[in-house]
């Protein structure tokens, strides 16, 4: 198990620097994708199958998507090379220091590490989907309204302006827009504006 | 000792053969106890790796002839007897041919994009029930695997189009992406209905609850009930889209766009390229018989004596045989009908279907004369009338009439 | 409704498949090159000289003229008249061609030098299977190869080498006619003009 984890661990971590320091955005996006199936693959060795494979259906499949096209659609020229580490970084890397003896300091110094561990939970599909429709259901149901939220906002944002700009569909058989009546002016209108 | 492995190797063979559970087990114990993992692994993996692909050596054939026979021609006819060794001669053809790349290419990333395309297709072959006691790993949650290794199919077409450095690619790997990502909703939605009324995510579980007889007739598959017919359906078209197969075949269609991602790609490579988008067909339309079809059931109660492996096998191939004739028939769809079709209407076709089979499962306790008929009748209806509706809608008013020139004079 | 069209289709589509296993007008197609489309009359692809009778050499109809050789546009046609002269189908002597080649990678099959032969003694062919490995020579057809014989022409143009046949065996049972005309004159003539009776001597019986 030890072996295992080291090695997930390591290729989850080396792909996390590369995204950070490659200089092709591309290869980021690529090298985040093989990170988010190292945490897939941690999860699955933690023994919680269903949040495994969701990691990688949801992040690789949806999010790595995303994330490319966003790149390929923003960025018309190649990326410029700019220097990989920034001029600041002692900076950078004291203040990281300093955040991190922070955190550290309040997780040790807190009442978790006392607690009782708590049952270990049966991570099956099925246990996993009742809690979701009996403890969790009002979560579930604002997630579900948040989705529905994002969607129509989508479809509002790429749906055409209503109105005067909207494009006449000429009709193959007569030649003439069919929305209007008077398609001599009609036509004349849509040719000049 | 030799003679002990090769009557070890014999015995699983048989036992497999003849759908005796576990027929690993007592090989395995033949077998020194420091490598028996990996032997399990292997024993497992070997019969996937020959079978699937000698189906796509076959499936080239057949398409190829059958679309032939379709379009009023001969097929291949002369590499052998029927042109049966055409898969050989195309084999040895992208074997021997140079394989390009083109100068200004992204090396790694085009080297790794074939490859990236065909892991994940065979690793959704782990979770197929192939026969009674033949699924390689029973995960509980077999069908989240499945989608989750075919959503990263997607990223290496990306790969593919965007490191030939080729406009017709990214172009091409743009589209496809789209069009993926737009099918999968269907896809997924009908598989959730049959999640719902199975009550299981692991797809052997979705088998066994398919078996036994209705009346001793008609098999208790899931494609007999109105939601499954509907789903069905939906499923096949959504992974006709997946697969990057005719009508929806803009990604690859050599009159649209050259090749679209698979442009600059040549020799071995485009092979592989071809091997994985086959196998990805297989292996979806291996899940559409799981879900719909029942799997490895046989259709009637007197043809069980018929191994398991067969029924499974002869309806995936009923199924591509489904999906070379469409392919002959259909036009090709234009980018945009395409995705229109996917988000107007089969994502709201899916989502009714949804609340059909919930209709379905809860008037299930029904029992008075004829109530198979009265619940099939309001399933039809609920189904039949919102797909008239959206089609009259979604179409316009454009009909179908004489086209009419107009002349220059 | 939608998908109509598809169902419908897809019926089409099947009824073409089993169609063609059993329906010759669903299975069109020709396996070339052991099945082969028979040819229209009205092809044509290189010239070829024709001769009549069983040797090549001596029933050639080509007279060496030359005319076909001034007429071709691409000049693809090279011709040595040769010194020594050769019976014809009327009998009369006429030259003959020492060389005669058409360099079939140039010409242009424009039938020109068919229109203006006034022996009917060039035609077009319709072998189109020349492919040969000799660039340059192999495409020279010299006149051994370009000669082919009567029954040939009128296996590949029936009415038109039955026309041809016509007018030739009408032009020479003119030329007979004529020639018998004259000799019947002739001898007519001899017998009308009364020699000088010699006394004694006995008449030439007719």
């Amino acid at each position: 198990m030890q072996i295992s984890f080291a090695i997930i661990a390591a290729l989850t971590l080396v792909s996390a620097i590369a995204a950070m320091s490659f200089r092709n955005l591309v290869h980021c996006a690529l090298s985040l994708a093989i990170t988010f199936a190292g945490l897939a693959a941690l999860y699955l060795q933690l023994g919680a199958p269903f949040v495994g494979w969701a990691q990688i259906l949801v992040y690789i499949g949806a999010v790595a998507i995303l994330i490319v096209f966003a790149i390929l659609l923003t960025r018309s020229s190649e990326s410029t090379p700019q220097p990989v580490i920034s001029r600041s970084w002692i900076a950078g890397i004291a203040v990281a220091v300093l955040v991190f003896g922070v955190l550290t300091k309040a997780i040790l110094s807190s009442s978790i590490g006392q607690r009782e561990l708590p049952a270990k939970p049966e991570p099956t599909v099925h246990e996993i989907g009742t809690q979701l429709m009996t403890r969790y259901v009002l979560p579930l149901e604002a997630v579900g309204l948040l989705l529905t939220a994002a969607a129509i906002g989508a479809v509002i944002i790429a749906m055409q302006e209503p109105g005067g700009k909207k494009s006449k569909v000429p009709n193959i058989q007569t030649g003439q827009s069919r929305t209007n009546p008077h398609n001599e002016e009609e036509k004349l209108k849509t040719i000049l504006s | 000792m030799i003679g002990e492995f090769f009557k070890g190797l014999f015995l699983m063979i048989w036992k497999a053969a003849t759908d005796q559970p576990d027929p690993k087990a007592d090989f395995l114990q033949v077998l020194p106890h420091a490598i028996r993992p990996v032997a399990a692994v292997v024993l497992s993996i070997t019969p996937i790796m020959i079978v699937f692909p000698t189906l796509f050596a076959i499936t080239t054939w057949l398409e190829r002839k059958g679309l032939g026979r379709i379009q009023n021609r001969f097929g291949p006819n002369r590499v052998g007897p029927c042109g049966l060794f055409q898969p050989v001669a195309d084999g040895l053809k992208m074997l021997t041919k140079e394989d390009i790349v083109p100068r200004s290419a992204d090396k790694v990333v085009h080297f790794l994009a074939p490859v990236a395309l065909l892991i994940p297709t065979l690793l959704a072959y782990a979770v197929l029930p192939c026969g009674r006691n033949m699924v390689p790993i029973n995960i509980d949650a077999g069908i989240l695997f499945f989608f989750a290794v075919g959503a990263s199919t997607e990223l290496s077409i990306f790969m593919a189009g965007w490191s030939s450095r080729n406009k017709y690619s990214l172009l091409g790997a743009m589209r496809a992406i789209a069009q993926m990502i737009s099918y999968e909703i269907p896809l997924i939605i009908s598989t959730v209905t049959v999640v719902m009324i199975a009550g299981s995510l692991s797809l052997v579980e979705i088998v066994s609850r398919q078996e036994g007889y209705i009346f001793d007739l008609v098999p208790r598959w899931y494609v007999f009930t109105p939601w499954g017919l509907a789903g069905f359906v939906i499923f096949l078209i959504a992974s006709l889209a997946e697969s990057n197969r005719s009508p929806f075949d803009i990604p690859e269609a050599e009159s649209e766009i050259i090749a679209g991602h698979l442009t600059e790609y040549s020799g071995f490579k485009y092979a592989l390229f071809f091997l994985a988008e086959y196998l990805g067909m297989f292996a979806m339309s291996g899940l559409a018989v799981t879900l719909f079809l029942g799997g490895w059931h046989a259709p009637l109660p007197f043809l069980e004596w018929v191994p398991s492996y067969v029924w499974f096998l002869a309806k995936l191939v009923a199924l591509v045989c489904l999906f070379i004739w469409i392919r002959g028939t259909v036009p090709r769809l234009r980018v945009d009908q395409l995705l229109n079709f996917a988000w107007k209407f089969m994502l709201p076709m899916a989502l009714i279907n949804l609340v059909v089979a919930a209709v379905w499962h809860f008037t299930a306790p029904w029992s008075f004369a004829g109530a198979i008929l009265w619940r099939w009748l309001l399933c039809a209806v609920i189904i039949a009338v919102p797909y008239v509706w959206l089609g009259r809608a979604l179409s316009g008013d454009k009909k179908l009439t004489q086209r009419t020139y107009r002349y220059a004079d | 409704m939608l998908g109509e069209g598809i169902i419908k289709g897809m019926a089409e589509t099947a009824r073409n498949f089993i169609g063609s296993y059993h329906d010759p007008s669903r299975l069109t197609t020709v396996e070339y090159p052991e099945e082969k489309i028979p040819a229209k009359e009205n092809a044509r692809n290189f010239p070829f000289l024709v001769f009549d009778g069983s040797d090549p050499m001596k029933g050639l109809r080509c007279v060496a003229c030359q005319i076909c050789e001034k007429e071709c546009p691409p000049q693809c046609i090279y011709i040595v008249k040769d010194t020594a002269k050769k019976p014809d189908y009327i009998g009369k002597l006429q030259f003959q061609p020492k060389t005669f080649d058409i360099d079939i990678s140039v010409c242009m099959s424009c039938q020109i030098c068919v229109e203006v032969c006034p022996f009917e003694a060039i035609k077009m062919d319709t072998n189109f299977e020349l492919s040969n490995s000799d660039r340059f020579g192999g495409l020279l057809l010299d006149k051994h190869e370009l000669a082919k014989s009567n029954d040939y022409y009128h296996k590949i143009h029936a009415t038109e080498a039955s026309e041809v046949d016509a007018r030739l065996a009408a032009e020479k049972a003119k030329v007979d006619a004529k020639a018998k005309a004259d000799a019947e004159a002739k001898a007519r003539t001899a017998a009308a003009v009364p020699k000088p009776a010699l006394h004694g001597q006995p008449v030439l019986a007719k």
